[in-house]
C-alpha cells in the first residue's frame, strides 16, 4: 500500500490524515504536493496525523522536515499527531523529535495552535 | 540473475536493475531470508529498512537510474551472521565527505540520513569503494548473541 491522504478542516486547522507508506517516490511526493498546495492556498495551521503510517524511510523523514520548513518559512505552523512507535523512534534517533511539536490527541493538538 | 542455495547456510545473489522496483525486490528477498533465520519483528524491520536505504542509495546516487548499470545484491545467512552486500557501478564518493545528520546545522536538511539509519540498525556496517569504482556496502546482523 502506498500513501493515502485525507484532508479535512477542523476550525481553522487543516488536518491531513496520512495512511500507508511514506517512502521515496510516490509516497513522499504525494505528501510534498499536498503540503505545498496548502501553503500556496495560504493555510497557516497544518496538523499531520501520522497514526496510520505503517512505514517511513529517510526520504519520508526528509519530506516531514521539508514540509516543516516550507510551512514555517511561510509564517505557518506544522505539527504532528499520533506518532506510531516506529515513527517516534526514527524521529528520536535522528534528533528530530524535539524539532517538531508532537501531540497524542487531536483535541490538544488543535487547541495548541495559537 | 543468479540464485544459489546451499544446505545449512543460505546464500542468494541478484543483479538488479537500477530502478525503484529493485528496492522492493531486494527488501523482499532479505526480509524473507531473515524471517526464515528466526529474527523477530523488530529486527526484520531494521534489516528491511537498512536494505531499502542501501539499495536506494545504489540506484539513485550510485547508478543514477542508468539502464546500463546494475546493482549487485547478495544475502548470506550462516548460523552466526546474516550478511547483506550491495554494490553499485557508479562513480563512488569519499565516505569522509558525508555530513553528520545529527549536527545542529544539518538537522533541518531534507536528505543525508540514510547511511546514519543503516548504521543505527545493523550490528556491523562497512562502506567502501569497490574495485570497479562504485560503492560497496556490507551490512551484518548477528543471528546469535555474541
Amino acid at each position: 500500500m502506498s500513501v493515502k491522504l485525507n484532508i479535512r478542516q477542523v476550525g481553522d486547522v487543516t488536518v491531513i490524515d496520512v495512511a500507508g507508506r511514506i517512502t521515496l517516490g510516490e509516497g513522499s511526493s504525494a505528501l510534498r504536493d499536498a503540503l505545498r498546495d496548502l501553503v500556496t492556498k495560504g493555510q497557516k495551521k497544518i496538523l499531520l496525523n501520522l497514526g496510520d503510517v505503517s512505514y517511513i524511510d529517510s526520504s519520508g523523514i526528509g519530506e516531514l522536515v521539508s514540509g516543516f520548513t516550507t510551512v514555517t518559512n511561510n509564517g505557518g505552523q506544522l505539527k504532528l499527531l499520533n506518532l506510531t512507535k516506529r515513527v517516534k523512534d526514527l524521529l528520536q534517533i535522528t534528533k528530530l523529535y524535539t524539532v517538531f511539536d508532537v501531540h497524542e490527541t487531536e483535541n490538544t493538538a488543535i487547541r495548541s495552535f495559537a | 540473475m543468479r540464485d544459489n542455495k546451499r544446505h545449512e547456510s543460505e546464500t542468494r545473489e541478484l543483479f538488479l536493475d537500477s530502478t525503484l522496483e529493485s528496492v522492493d525486490s531486494a527488501e523482499e528477498l532479505a526480509v524473507g531470508m531473515a524471517q526464515r533465520a528466526g529474527f523477530d519483528d523488530d529486527d526484520l524491520m531494521k534489516i528491511g529498512m537498512a536494505v531499502r536505504e542501501s539499495v536506494v542509495n545504489a540506484v539513485v546516487h550510485g547508478n543514477r537510474y542508468s539502464a546500463n548499470k546494475k546493482v549487485r545484491f547478495s544475502v548470506a545467512q550462516t548460523p552466526q551472521r546474516f550478511t547483506i552486500k550491495i554494490a553499485d557501478q557508479g562513480e563512488g564518493f569519499n565516505v569522509e565527505d558525508l555530513p553528520d545528520p545529527l549536527a545542529p546545522e544539518n538537522l533541518l536538511r531534507t536528505s543525508g540520513r540514510g547511511i546514519f539509519l543503516i548504521r543505527s540498525f545493523m550490528d556491523e556496517f562497512d562502506l567502501r569503494r569497490g574495485e570497479s569504482g562504485g560503492m560497496e556496502v556490507t551490512l551484518v546482523k548477528y543471528t546469535v548473541s555474541k
